[in-house]
């Protein structure tokens, strides 16, 4: 392992994301503040609980997701993806890293930065609703763990995309309407029989699920298949990085 | 003397069909500053990103110090420089900060003396915390070269550096490369500039459509250079060179109207004294004399036009 190199690359990350930290922080703030006023507060009045947690509360735990996920993914795509739109790759490629080093340095940097996001929106939600943390360590496990997932799927995005469109569409087409239908503002308990069926379908009611079962205990699958699917997806990201350097796909003529 | 960089078979075709490179074999010895020469879509660009991990070959091998490229990468790239062709555009970091990057990704411990004797030995020190993208095009191609040796390499590859720069910032690379050599850096250097190739390589090789067609001590082609013609046009045309001149080595031209002889203005005797007193003893008289002589560019534009 060259740590030389994986500090130079994490450094330049994190000092370039310190660089627009105003908006990094601002933004997250705001948009949870946005979602209590909207969600919490005209429907909350209407859905008084769910499961026997506070509807404001109870969304803590998907807004949080909800961030991270889209952080995750367009702070790591952009990352590599400049580069490469830029012609500054060519140094990551001519440099004495192997792919471990160029992803830990990224992808590293990327989930830094979400995992604080999640903390300040974590600390913004506890201003609006009374939270309680039933498994701290396991809520932890599952921020980081996403946050890592997430920031691998951009960096895989922002290798694949070859226009700033590609870049912007996955994450607004896929993503975003993932999320919203993966129980972020409901249980999908309180959905219809076949749209619950369906809803399993969706990879991202697993991680919502299990991320709110370490706040609330409560669940609309097992936790144990939660953790089993963000460590799927962290591993199937994983083979499919190890792949691109191994191919040198969209990297290397 | 085991060279630095030995590339054998060397093939590149790329996604499209197009071979870029066929099977060139070169060795650069270890310390030399070799000049390589070729008109554009050579392979130049090719050749040097494949050897520095950019592109992938499609056969052949390339060794650094006895490393293989591919299997050896760390070390290989490890004891690289490059400063591409293309400028990349870049972002708001500063020269100070894209040299102490460049440092620490080639895996070297932070230096900050070298990286200020780099920046000023390139007149970029007082525009070190300047944002790159507010510099002019030549200063961006500064920090390019300051970035290649802020990570001390063995061996630079310099693809054009010299394109579209003024005249102060070729002296001031010039300087580099001369300096880079007293410290026993390798450099491999590719130019548009016949002059450029002669002030200051080596050895100079001549890459022609993917083929490498000559590689030269410079000094030697310098010799080339330093042969003259001289063309007699007579006032009678002869079927053949009388026997009385053949020593001289002369040439013929198609009619018969035109003799040509080659000297060294580098030698002690021309020679040109006694073919006159010989051709006047034979009693064939011209009416007309003209001298030439071939620089390294017609020698390459010759060598260049030969393989069509
Ligand atoms: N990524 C690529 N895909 C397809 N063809 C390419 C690619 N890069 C280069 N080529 C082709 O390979 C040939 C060699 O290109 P190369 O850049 O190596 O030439 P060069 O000798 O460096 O020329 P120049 O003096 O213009 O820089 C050219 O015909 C070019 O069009
Ligand atoms: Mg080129």
């Amino acid at each position: 392992m060259n740590w030389y190199s994986v500090q130079a690359i994490y450094r330049t990350e994190m000092s370039r994301m310190m660089r627009t930290v105003v908006q990094s922080i601002v933004a997250p703030v705001l948009s949870t503040s946005l979602y209590f006023v909207i969600f919490g507060a005209a429907i909350g009045s209407r859905i008084t609980e769910i499961d026997g947690v506070s509807y404001g509360a109870f969304i803590v735990p998907g807004l949080i997701m909800l961030s991270i996920m889209t952080e995750s993914i367009s702070n790591s795509s952009f990352a590599i993806y400049f580069p490469k739109f830029s012609g500054t790759i060519f140094e990551l490629l001519s440099a004495p890293v192997s792919w471990a080093e160029i992803v830990l340095g990224y992808v590293g940097a990327a989930a830094t930065k979400s995992v604080i996001i999640g903390g300040i929106i974590l600390g913004t939600a506890s201003f609006f609703v009374e939270i309680n943390v039933a498994h701290p360590a396991i809520m932890l496990l599952f921020l980081v763990l996403i946050s890592v997932s997430f920031s691998l799927f951009g960096f895989i995005l922002g290798v694949w995309a070859d226009g700033w469109e590609k870049l912007t569409i996955v994450p607004i087409l896929v993503i975003m309407p993932l999320t919203f239908l993966g129980g972020t503002f409901y249980s999908i308990s309180m959905l219809p029989e076949f749209w619950q069926k369906l809803s399993l379908f969706n990879p991202i009611v697993y991680l919502i699920s299990g991320f709110r079962w370490a706040f609330y205990e409560n669940a609309d699958v097992a936790i144990g298949l939660s953790l089993g699917m963000v460590i799927g997806f962290l591993a199937i990201c994983l083979g499919v990085v190890w792949w691109i350097f191994k191919t040198g796909y969209r990297l290397r003529a | 003397m085991q060279p630095v960089i030995s590339i054998r078979d060397l093939t590149k075709t790329y996604a499209g069909g197009f071979e870029a490179l066929k099977a060139v074999s070169l060795d650069i010895d270890k310390g030399e500053i070799f000049g390589l020469l070729g008109p554009n879509g050579a392979g130049k660009t090719t050749m040097i990103n494949i050897i520095c991990g950019i592109v992938t070959k499609t056969s052949g091998t390339v060794t650094v110090n006895g490393h293989d490229n591919e299997s050896g990468f760390r070390e290989t790239r490890g004891c690289i420089g490059l400063v591409p062709q293309e400028l990349p555009t870049e972002t708001f970091e500063t020269p100070y900060n894209v040299c102490r990057f460049s440092r620490g990704l080639f895996g070297k411990p932070p230096n900050p003396d070298h990286i200020e004797k780099v920046l000023r030995s390139l007149s970029l020190w007082d525009k070190k915390d300047t944002k790159i993208i507010n510099l002019s095009g030549g200063m961006k191609r500064r920090v390019l070269i300051a970035k290649a040796l802020s990570h001390e390499p063995d061996v630079l590859f310099l693809d054009e550096p010299t394109a579209g720069v003024d005249v102060e910032l070729r002296q001031d690379l010039w300087r580099v490369v001369q300096s880079l050599r007293e410290s026993g850096v390798t450099v491999i250097l590719t130019t548009h500039y016949i002059e450029e190739a002669e002030q200051l390589a080596d050895r100079v090789g001549v890459i022609n459509h993917g083929e490498v067609i000559v590689v030269e001590e410079k000094n030697k082609l310098m010799r080339e250079l330093g042969k003259k013609e001289l063309v007699l046009h007579l006032a009678d045309p002869i079927d053949a060179i009388p026997p009385g001149l053949d020593g001289y080595h002369l040439e013929l031209g198609a009619d018969g109207s035109e003799l040509t002889y080659h000297y060294d203005t580098k030698s002690d005797h021309t020679g040109i004294t006694a073919l006159l007193s010989a051709l006047h003893k034979t009693g064939i008289r011209f009416n007309d004399l003209q001298t030439s002589q071939s620089s390294l560019e017609e020698i390459f534009v010759g060598l260049v036009n030969k393989e069509r």
